[in-house]
Order: structure tokens, then C-alpha cells, then sequence
């Protein structure tokens, strides 16, 4: 006996329904964003204020305190943005690496058996955690700029380097034009370890032998380039820096504003990131380390090769969260003076006027970065995960 | 901070995008009907905007607020003071969280023009100038080259100075920070050579934040011409009219010699300018748009310009600014109110 299913009406079909609201969301979206921005430009063209991307092309007329690429007052603001993002790219960048460090250090020093090291890690972390990081940058700041001597007394630790409340200058190799060979060795070694690193691995599965990978991956990349350099006769001049009128020429320098902003950011997400290693390492098993150590593994053996790889899959996801952080914290910088994106953008936005279309563009910047830093994370979150076998 | 302002930013940008009919009409009549003056100021800097030790908004550019306030409402205390730093003012103007803006803004032909302001008269002149510390032994500014130079973001300051070192083949390095305080702070701590602003903000920052101040010297030359006017949004032209003859009111007051204090004495004297001023003669209220005593109450509630001047910025005040460019046409100064008939 058959008898067919009363069929369902097409508003009470789940798939239709399901696209139906979709299409009655995106409609709201779309509807409102057309009515604020249709709103927007009447008023700006009602108040006489010149809208669009145009004034991206015209010279900036202003100078920036430092800089990865030459800059001149007669750039225009294209540049001069492009300078505040590239110089929040390399706190942002060098942050991560310090912080991830340090974090991890703290993190492991926190489960530490010792009670001093324990309880100094604790200290750490409970500190700078609970302070605003605002603070800490005000504090960092204040520290170099009152507590160095001016570029005439500066202190000199080391030869032809000296330390003022101008920053830190040191002397670079003034390379004879052979650099690019130094280059090519330093990459050279970089794949020559690359491939080193494959081939002891394979030769382990087969035989069970441990070739030092660490030591001999230094070696590596390190004596290549130096080797390279000896043997084109060892070519460079130093150059050094020296006092002139009011500050140091030549050399290198590292400006108080850039310490302050990247020790202020790395202690403090450091503080964070030392909380995730900590519970990362608390959430594995005991057996496991007890059971490597049966075994017949190291210390150091056991935390590097049993513990960490199980730890990273708690640790990554909250810590791509605290790379965003930093990320974005570093839009703080202009509170003590280091040129970055945020810092560029608004005075950007105040000599033209044009502030939807500035903080259009910062907001489009900080999305794409942020959005890098996720995708690169959740690759490596993919790559460490869990693989049933 | 930074956040925020970014904050405060987006803010006014938003109500730029939703509130907009709310300033449909009229700001002179937004303005009448709402019963209260919302101006634009400082965020404290004395002797032009800054609140006194009472907690009462006073200064240069305050007794401006307090003067159009008199005019409308024939009462100079219907003004909600909206503190501002460099970075908001203009936006805070334009989207109408502010109807006027008097906080020593200097006059550009681009913020006239591309900006959508109108600048009522100078109500003072000014200039670029340098704060060094005299150990330095620089002498004028041709000295500085290489200097590191501490300087605010955002103004025609920051413009001025890469002009004048690109004009005069020199280099420095600029350290930029946001708040004043903070770049006060740094200057004295030694991270700049050179401290950069308007003269009479140099004079303000040696006065109220170095430690000796005799130890710091302004360096005699001004490298740019900084007028400073109240702005007004454009297109409202009667209210643009209202603030720019209260601000020439104070001055004609003072070329006549009326005081808050003597005014009254005034009354009934048969000289026909000071009848229009005072009101006796109708007509000039009327064109404005407000009561015809409105003048009367701008000088007895708040004084002339000079009386503002001297109370605010001049020998009696903690700035100690000579009246110098500030100073009544007849005088050799540039302060000139034009024909009030």
C-alpha cells in the first residue's frame, strides 16, 4: 500500500528557506550600506568638503622621524603611508618573535620545579599582565628619554658604539660592493641545512641514528657567509658614528622611540603568551612524560620531542589571538612618538581634511594584516595538528 | 589614547553619516532654538583655552564663545564648552557636534576652501617659533641644522617646519607625539634639540612646564605667519555674519575706549558709532538677527578685546605677551574693526 507524503509547501522547505534568508540578510546589508553611503557623500557635498582618493597622489609636505626606505618631505601620501605601515610591519614582526620567546621561556619557567624561578616567572606575569599597556609604553619611554645622558655624554660601552637618550648607535659594514656573494652564501647555507635537516631525518627512520641538526644547521648558515667573506679578503670598513653638531653621523641607529614601543609590546604580550605555553604544557598528560622518560629520552629531549608538539595544538589558536593583539596595540605608538601607520594616517587625515577616506584605508589595512596573521596561523594550527593514523 | 581619539574620530564620522538631518536647518537657527551656544575649545592651553582654578572655561578664545553667547541670548553663560585636540576639531566642526570653533586655529587657504569653513576675523596674530635650551648656545634657527626637533602632529606647524629646513637646504629629524604634555615632557628630558610651535604656545609650555624656565630661550625668528580666527561651517551665512561683527564688536569697543566696567557711561553720548553700538540707533540687531543691545551685552558681560587681551595673554596674565601685532591698528598693530553702520 502506497500512499505519497503530503508534500511540503515551498516556505516550509528547509533549503529554501535557508537561501531565502540568506538572500533577505545580504538585501539588509546592501540596503543600509547603500543608504550611509549615499547619505555620506550628499553631506560632504553639502558642507563643501572634497571627497575620494585623490589627495593619495599629492605631496605630503611633512617629514618622518625614521624610515626603512629613503623619504622626503616631497613624497606624497601614498608613500608616507606606506612608511607608517612598513614601520608597524617591523614592530609587529620582531614583537611576535620576542614576545613568542620570552613567553615561552616564562611559560616553562612558571611550571619550573625551582621556587625562586617559579615564583619570579608568577611575578612576571601577574605584573605586566594587570598594567595597561599605554603605561608601560609611557614608562619605557620615559625611562630612556630621562634616564640616558644627552648625545654629548652619551655612554659608550663598546668602542664606536654609543648610548643616549637619541637611541642607540652602532657602526655597520660599509661592504666594498661584494655583498650580494655574502648574500648568496647565507642562502646557500640556509638550503644546505634545509636539505640537511631531510636527510637526517630519513637516515633516523631508517637506522635510528641522531645526527646533530641544530649544531651543524648554525654552523651552516653562520660560516658560509663568514667563509665567503674571508675568502673575498675580508673587505669591509667599518662605519662608525661620530659626533657632529647636535648628534651622532654615520653608523646605525635604533631610535628610544622604537624600544620603548617594541620592549613595552613584547613584555607585555610576552606576559600573555607565557600563560598560554603554561596551559598548553598543563594539558598534557602526565603518562606522557613519564612514559618518554621510561624510554630513556633527555630533559630536554622529552619537552622538545613528546610534550611541546602536543602542547602547540592547544597553544596556537589563543596564540594567533595575542599576534593580533600586538598587531594592533602597536596603533599606540603615536602616544610616544614612533611613526607608524596609525601615526602617518592621522596626520595624513589632518593636513587633507579627508578623514572617512583615511580611516577607510587604516581600516583596510589593519582587516588585510590581521587577516594574514590568521591565515598563516591557522596553516601552521593545520600542519601540527592531530593526524589519525 | 590613540584609541581613543581614533575612537572619537569615527565617532563624528558616523554622526556625519546618521545624525546629518538634525542640522538640516539653519545652524543660526539650530542654535537659537536649542537656547545654547555649543563651541568648540582647547583641551587647555592657557590663556586661550583652559579651565580656570574654579573649574570655569577661560582664555582669549573662550571670551569669543562667551561673547557670541551674549550677543544671541544676552547671556555670556549659555555655552557648553566641547574640549577638542588638533586632530578632532575640524571633523567636529564639519559633521555639526560643534557650531563654532575657537581654539587658536590658524587660517589656511585650504582649510577655507577644501575644508568647507569661513573664518571670522583675526582675533590673534602669531607665529612659528623655537624653544631651544640656552646650553645649546644656538643663536637663530639657521643653527639648527641637523637638530632633532620636537613637534606636534597634525597642525601647519609640522608643515611649517619641513618647509622652512626644505627652504633653507637644511635637515632634522622630527619626534612626533600627540599629546603636549608628552612632547613638553620629552623636550625637557633632552630627546629633542628644539621644541617647535606658535610663539605664544612656547611661551605657555616655558612658563607652566620647565623646571627653570630662564633656561630656555625663544629663538627670534618666526618662520610663519599663523593668524588665528574662529571658523564657522559654510553655508550659513547669517550665522557667519553674527560671529564675525561680535568679534569686530570688541574691537571697535576698544578703539572707542569702552570697558565692561565704564559702558554705561556711554549712554546717550552723541557720537553716531557708539549709538549704533550701544543700540540706541535700531537697525544693525535686526539685520543680525538677534536683539539690538547685542553689542552692549558682548562688551558689559565679557569687555573689549583689549580688556580680554590683558586678562588673558597680556602683562597682567601668566603669558606675559606684549601686545605687539595684537595691538589697535592706531596703535601699530594689525587689530582693525571694520565700519560698524
Amino acid at each position: 500500500m502506497s500512499q505519497d507524503a503530503p508534500k511540503t509547501p515551498w516556505w516550509n522547505d528547509r533549503a529554501i528557506r535557508a537561501i531565502l534568508y540568506q538572500i533577505l540578510v545580504v538585501g539588509a546589508v546592501v540596503l543600509a550600506a547603500w543608504y550611509l553611503i549615499s547619505n555620506t557623500l550628499d553631506n560632504l557635498a553639502a558642507r563643501n568638503i572634497a571627497t575620494g582618493f585623490g589627495f593619495l597622489t599629492r605631496e605630503s609636505g611633512f617629514a618622518i622621524g625614521e624610515s626603512p626606505i629613503p623619504f622626503d618631505p616631497a613624497d606624497s601620501y601614498a608613500k608616507a603611508i606606506l612608511v607608517g605601515l612598513l614601520n608597524t610591519v617591523i614592530v609587529a614582526v620582531l614583537g611576535v618573535i620576542l614576545s613568542t620567546m620570552i613567553g615561552t621561556v616564562i611559560g616553562v619557567a612558571r611550571l619550573s620545579g625551582n621556587w625562586l624561578v617559579a615564583r619570579l616567572a608568577s611575578f612576571y606575569v601577574e605584573t605586566l599582565r594587570n598594567i595597561p599597556v599605554l603605561l608601560q609604553l609611557l614608562f619605557w619611554y620615559a625611562l630612556i628619554t630621562e634616564g640616558l645622558p644627552g648625545p654629548n655624554q652619551a655612554l659608550n660601552p663598546l668602542p664606536d658604539v654609543y648610548l643616549s637618550n637619541r637611541g642607540l648607535k652602532f657602526p655597520t659594514p660599509d661592504w666594498g660592493g661584494v655583498e650580494w656573494l655574502v648574500l648568496a652564501a647565507l642562502f646557500l647555507g640556509m638550503a644546505g641545512t634545509f636539505l640537511l635537516v631531510r636527510w637526517a631525518k630519513r637516515r633516523q627512520a631508517l637506522t635510528g641514528k641522531i645526527f646533530p641538526t641544530i649544531r651543524a644547521g648554525i654552523g651552516l648558515i653562520l660560516g658560509l657567509p663568514l667563509l665567503a667573506w674571508i675568502a673575498l679578503g675580508a673587505p669591509t670598513q667599518m662605519n662608525a658614528p661620530e659626533l657632529q653638531g647636535f648628534n651622532f653621523e654615520g653608523g646605525h641607529s635604533v631610535s628610544p622611540e622604537f624600544v620603548a614601543l617594541l620592549t613595552g609590546l613584547t613584555l607585555y604580550t610576552a606576559s600573555f603568551i607565557a600563560e598560554i605555553v603554561r596551559s598548553g604544557i598543563l594539558a598534557v598528560a602526565p603518562g606522557q612524560t613519564e612514559a618518554a622518560l621510561a624510554l630513556g629520552l633527555k630533559r630536554g629531549q622529552v619537552l622538545r620531542l613528546v610534550v611541546m608538539p602536543q602542547a602547540l595544538r592547544v597553544i596556537i589558536p589563543p596564540l594567533t589571538s595575542q599576534y593580533l593583539n600586538l598587531t594592533k596595540n602597536s596603533s599606540l605608538a603615536v602616544a610616544i612618538g614612533y611613526p607608524d601607520l596609525v601615526s602617518v594616517s592621522n596626520t595624513t587625515i589632518n593636513q587633507t581634511g579627508q578623514a572617512i577616506e583615511g580611516v577607510a584605508l587604516l581600516m583596510a589595512v589593519y582587516l588585510a594584516v590581521s587577516l594574514a596573521i590568521s591565515a598563516f596561523m591557522s596553516w601552521y594550527d593545520k600542519k601540527t595538528a592531530l593526524v589519525g593514523r | 589614547m590613540k584609541r581613543l581619539s581614533l575612537w572619537a574620530i569615527l565617532a563624528t564620522v558616523t554622526s556625519a553619516t546618521l545624525a546629518a538631518p538634525a542640522f538640516a536647518g539653519t545652524t543660526f537657527d539650530a542654535v537659537k532654538a536649542r537656547g545654547s551656544l555649543n563651541c568648540g575649545v582647547h583641551t587647555g592651553l592657557a590663556g586661550f583655552g583652559a579651565p580656570d582654578d574654579k573649574g570655569n572655561w577661560a582664555g582669549l578664545d573662550v571670551d569669543v564663545c562667551r561673547s557670541v553667547a551674549a550677543a544671541m541670548f544676552g547671556d555670556s553663560t549659555k555655552v557648553k564648552y566641547v574640549p577638542l585636540t588638533t586632530q578632532q576639531r575640524f571633523t567636529a566642526l564639519q559633521s555639526g557636534e560643534i557650531d563654532m570653533l575657537s581654539r587658536n586655529t590658524t587660517i589656511t587657504s585650504q582649510r577655507d576652501t577644501e575644508l568647507g569653513m569661513n573664518f571670522g576675523p583675526t582675533n590673534f596674530y602669531d607665529g612659528q617659533g623655537f624653544l631651544v635650551p640656552k646650553k645649546l648656545k644656538v643663536n637663530n634657527a639657521k643653527q639648527l641644522n641637523g637638530a632633532t626637533v620636537c613637534v606636534l602632529p597634525g597642525t601647519t606647524t609640522e608643515l611649517n617646519l619641513t618647509d622652512y629646513f626644505r627652504a633653507n637646504k637644511m635637515s632634522f629629524k622630527p619626534v612626533v607625539i600627540e599629546k603636549q604634555d608628552e612632547l613638553a615632557a620629552a623636550f625637557f628630558a633632552g630627546r629633542c634639540d628644539a621644541i617647535t610651535s606658535d610663539a605664544s604656545q612656547l611661551a605657555s609650555i616655558r612658563s607652566a612646564q620647565a623646571s627653570n624656565p630662564d633656561d630656555y630661550v625663544i629663538l627670534p625668528e618666526l618662520i610663519s605667519k599663523e593668524p588665528f580666527a574662529t571658523a564657522v561651517r559654510h553655508g550659513d551665512d547669517q550665522w557667519f555674519d553674527l560671529v564675525k561683527w561680535v568679534v569686530y564688536a570688541t574691537f571697535e569697543a576698544e578703539e572707542k575706549g569702552i570697558t565692561s566696567a565704564n559702558i554705561d557711561s556711554f549712554k546717550g553720548k552723541t557720537d553716531p558709532t557708539i549709538k549704533r553700538l550701544l543700540g540706541e540707533t535700531p537697525g544693525l540687531g535686526k539685520a543680525l538677527g538677534v536683539n539690538e543691545d547685542w553689542a552692549y551685552q558682548v562688551v558689559k558681560q565679557v569687555g573689549n578685546y583689549g580688556e580680554s587681551y590683558e586678562r588673558n595673554v597680556g602683562a597682567n596674565s601668566k603669558l606675559k605677551l606684549p601686545r605687539g601685532l595684537n595691538a589697535q591698528w592706531n596703535k601699530g598693530g594689525l587689530i582693525y574693526a571694520l565700519p560698524i553702520r
